[in-house]
């Protein structure tokens, strides 16, 4: 039982390092039904022992909007580009969320799965897809639910709706927020796997650059010194343009849309590489 | 024969205590060193892995330079006392985490069952964690269909399978869990001794379609336990692991020999300086020391063979009525049997000095399992001056008798037996 040097086929190479853009893609579409059963999974066990059950899709931004209505439209007067509060508000909720869900699951994809990903292999990248996933399905519940307020309004508060041509650009938003979501939460996954303390950073990060986005305000109040910085923000270009093709008020250029885009890619592949490199030896330090 | 596995120089490092603490400063400490172009400073300090003895270095090796390979169709039992690197070795074939330095090669689909049930969640029901728990395991889809009567039917909880698993009982659950996994359509199958749990009937269900698989369907198993008696029943050869390094591969029969051999002397002489003492007014258990019938050394023995225990004891005074015992107790500390020297007549005038008394059982009693011996020597008929619980522990094992080994294992409520002689009075057959 010595082992003998022969150049055979091998299917697999266990290493201690592997080439820094093997990204094990193809593993990853040899799991696809494993994606599909754990989107499934999130789905199901989402609202099983709820009384509510799926309703929980709708009620949480709903009375997060009533809550900033309140609180930013009313008690602080906000602008809202002349838009309907609640419209404006939800509109960004429902968008932000997305975001904000695919970024914070991501991030601690390693300690909530720790269990799992010491026992057994499959491509790690199948966790975090699932999470982006399983997201966008309750971006698309949420989303309708926008639909029908806009419809609300337009029949009974004689809103004018001014959709738009810029709401065929719509899937190009929704990937550059999944993109963003996920590489930005695979960046910080890998770095909390070693510095713990970022874990803690995360939920109040997300919560700072949420008003370095124009969730709750438009673009075009904020004041010339402090746009550049929200400009520069990939998400500004993302909220700005839902509302652009939705509501029919926005600051969005193309050029701005090509640079999130642009940039949310190379997060997205600096994300995926770091992840990788991580997740060989992860299983050591949780 | 043809290799589905081929290991070369594996290494892996585990870094100890506290891990998160200072290791910004030792990246950075790390990095500067690769900068410079020197060898990585925490690889060096590295020394071999033994629970046993503290180290000085912070690094230990787990796998050391693993070098071996299987071939195809192959069972092999991997075996090691706890902390030898088993789990790490498996870890590393199933990828759960990679080595450190080394290569391993594999042909063929391999699919690993360190646990059961890994991934089920208890809001689901039987049917969807079965094709949840598949997926995980690597099964598409479509297979896990094409299997699923067969897994419900080997689970036997058919008539659960709609109910979320966290009404299950923990039995059932394991069942479902094992169910999935011996399904599994893969030319390798690593298996950690996920067998440890589930009742005795089922266990023997598991054992038998492990065989089936490796005997029937020619598939490559690696099989880790520390259950000699399904190892040696499973498997056809054997890899020894000790301190992160290999000491043995070859048949399994040899392997088990040796590793049983090897486990002797390791704890089969215990000093008791450092132990839990009795009052001690005019005595003080020293050492005791377990021998085979063979007077080796040893923490092993086997049922219905004849044993020894050496007890070395000192006197502070002169002492005409001496009492030397010990006893047996199982893990659960229910004292079995016990052997006092006045009982044998043995003597009882001791002067003043170091004394060491053997004592020889010429039938071990207890079933196999873990025992505990506990010492005391005490004026007959007055209170006990010196003892020491715990002071010798000792695996008892069966594979010398009629070379029947599981037979014992089903009663696990009793803990001794006897000879018997059984005769054949009447036989009505009809």
């Amino acid at each position: 039982m010595t082992p003998k040097k022969n150049h055979e086929q091998w299917d697999l190479r266990i290493r201690p390092n592997s080439p820094l853009f093997d990204l094990h893609l193809k593993d990853v579409w040899n799991y696809r039904d494993l994606l599909a059963l754990l989107v499934r999974r999130d789905f199901v066990s989402f609202y099983k022992q709820t009384i509510l059950g799926p309703v929980w899709f709708f009620l949480q931004p709903l009375l997060t909007t009533v809550m900033y209505v309140f609180i930013f439209g009313r008690l602080a007067g906000l602008s809202t580009d002349g838009l309907p509060q609640p419209l404006f508000y939800l509109t960004g909720i429902v968008a932000w969320n997305y975001f904000a869900e695919c970024l914070t699951k991501t991030s601690s994809v390693f300690r909530d799965n720790a269990n799992i990903f010491g026992k057994v292999y499959f491509p790690r990248l199948i966790m975090p897809l699932s999470i982006v996933v399983s997201n966008l399905v309750r971006f698309g519940v949420q989303f309708l639910l926008l639909i029908c307020m806009l419809g609300y309004y337009a029949f009974f508060e004689g809103f004018k709706i001014e959709v738009n041509a810029y709401l065929l650009l719509l899937p190009v938003m929704i990937l550059i927020m999944a993109v963003l979501g996920l590489g930005s939460g695979m960046i910080i996954s890998a770095l909390t796997t070693k510095y713990r303390d970022l874990a803690f950073l995360v939920t109040f990060g997300v919560q700072l650059l949420m008003y370095a986005t124009p969730v709750i305000y438009p673009l075009s109040t904020a004041s010339p010194s402090v746009k550049g910085i929200i400009a520069a923000n990939p998400m500004t270009p993302v909220l700005e343009g839902i509302r652009l093709g939705l509501l029919g008020k926005g600051d969005m250029s193309m050029a701005s849309l090509a640079y999130a885009l642009v940039s949310s890619l190379v997060i997205l592949l600096t994300g995926i590489i770091v992840f990788n490199r991580v997740e060989k030896t992860f299983i050591d330090s949780v | 024969m043809d290799h589905v596995i081929e290991v070369s120089q594996l290494s892996k490092l585990y870094r100890l205590g506290e891990i998160g603490t200072g290791t910004l400063s030792r990246d950075l400490h790390r990095w500067v060193a690769r900068a410079m172009g020197k060898e990585d400073p925490f690889l060096k300090i590295g020394e071999s892995n033994d629970r046993t003895s503290k180290g000085s270095g912070d690094v230990v090796y787990s796998l050391r330079d693993i070098d071996f390979s299987v071939s195809a169709g192959d069972t092999v039992g991997v075996i090691g006392r706890n902390g030898a690197g088993k789990s790490t070795l498996l870890k590393i074939l199933s990828r759960v985490t990679s080595p450190s330095t080394g290569e391993v090669r594999i042909k063929g689909r391999i699919a690993s069952l360190l646990e059961v049930g890994t991934g089920f969640h208890p809001e689901l029901t039987g049917r969807e964690n079965i094709f949840l728990n598949g997926a995980i395991l690597g099964m598409r889809k479509s297979e896990i269909r094409r299997k699923f009567d067969e897994i419900v039917d080997f689970s036997g909880v058919e008539r659960y399978i709609d109910t979320p698993v966290k009404r299950y009982s923990s039995g059932m659950y394991v069942r479902l869990a094992f169910a999935v996994a011996a399904h599994l359509e893969s030319e390798i199958l690593i298996v950690d001794e996920v067998l440890a749990v589930g009742d005795v009937e089922f266990q023997q269900k598991c054992l038998g379609k492990m065989g089936e698989v490796s005997k029937g369907e020619g598939r490559t198993i690696l099989f880790v336990s520390h259950n000699m008696a399904a190892i040696s029943t499973l498997c056809r050869s054997a890899l020894i692991l000790h301190n992160g390094r290999i000491d043995f591969t070859g048949d399994v029969n040899a392997g088990i020999e040796r590793y049983v051999r090897s486990s002797k002397s390791a704890t089969g002489a215990v000093d008791l300086a450092n132990a839990r003492h009795h009052v001690c007014n005019f005595s003080k258990l020293r050492s005791v020391t377990l021998m085979d019938e063979a007077g080796v050394v040893t923490s092993t023995l086997f049922i219905g063979k004849a044993f020894s225990l050496r007890i070395s004891f000192e006197l502070f005074e002169d002492i005409r009525n001496l009492e030397i015992g010990w006893c047996i107790n199982n893990i659960q500390g229910v004292t079995l049997v016990g052997y006092v020297s006045p009982w044998e007549g043995f003597q009882t005038r001791f002067d003043k000095g170091s004394h060491e008394v053997e004592c020889t059982v010429p039938f071990l009693q207890t079933l196999p399992g873990t025992y505990y011996v506990t010492v005391w020597v005490k004026r007959m008929g007055e209170r006990i001056d010196d003892e020491v619980e715990r002071a010798i522990e000792f695996e008892v094992l069966s594979r010398d008798l009629n070379g029947s080994v599981t037979y014992f294992d089903k009663y696990a409520e009793l803990n001794t037996f006897q000879h018997s002689s059984w005769t054949q009075i009447n036989s009505l057959s009809s």
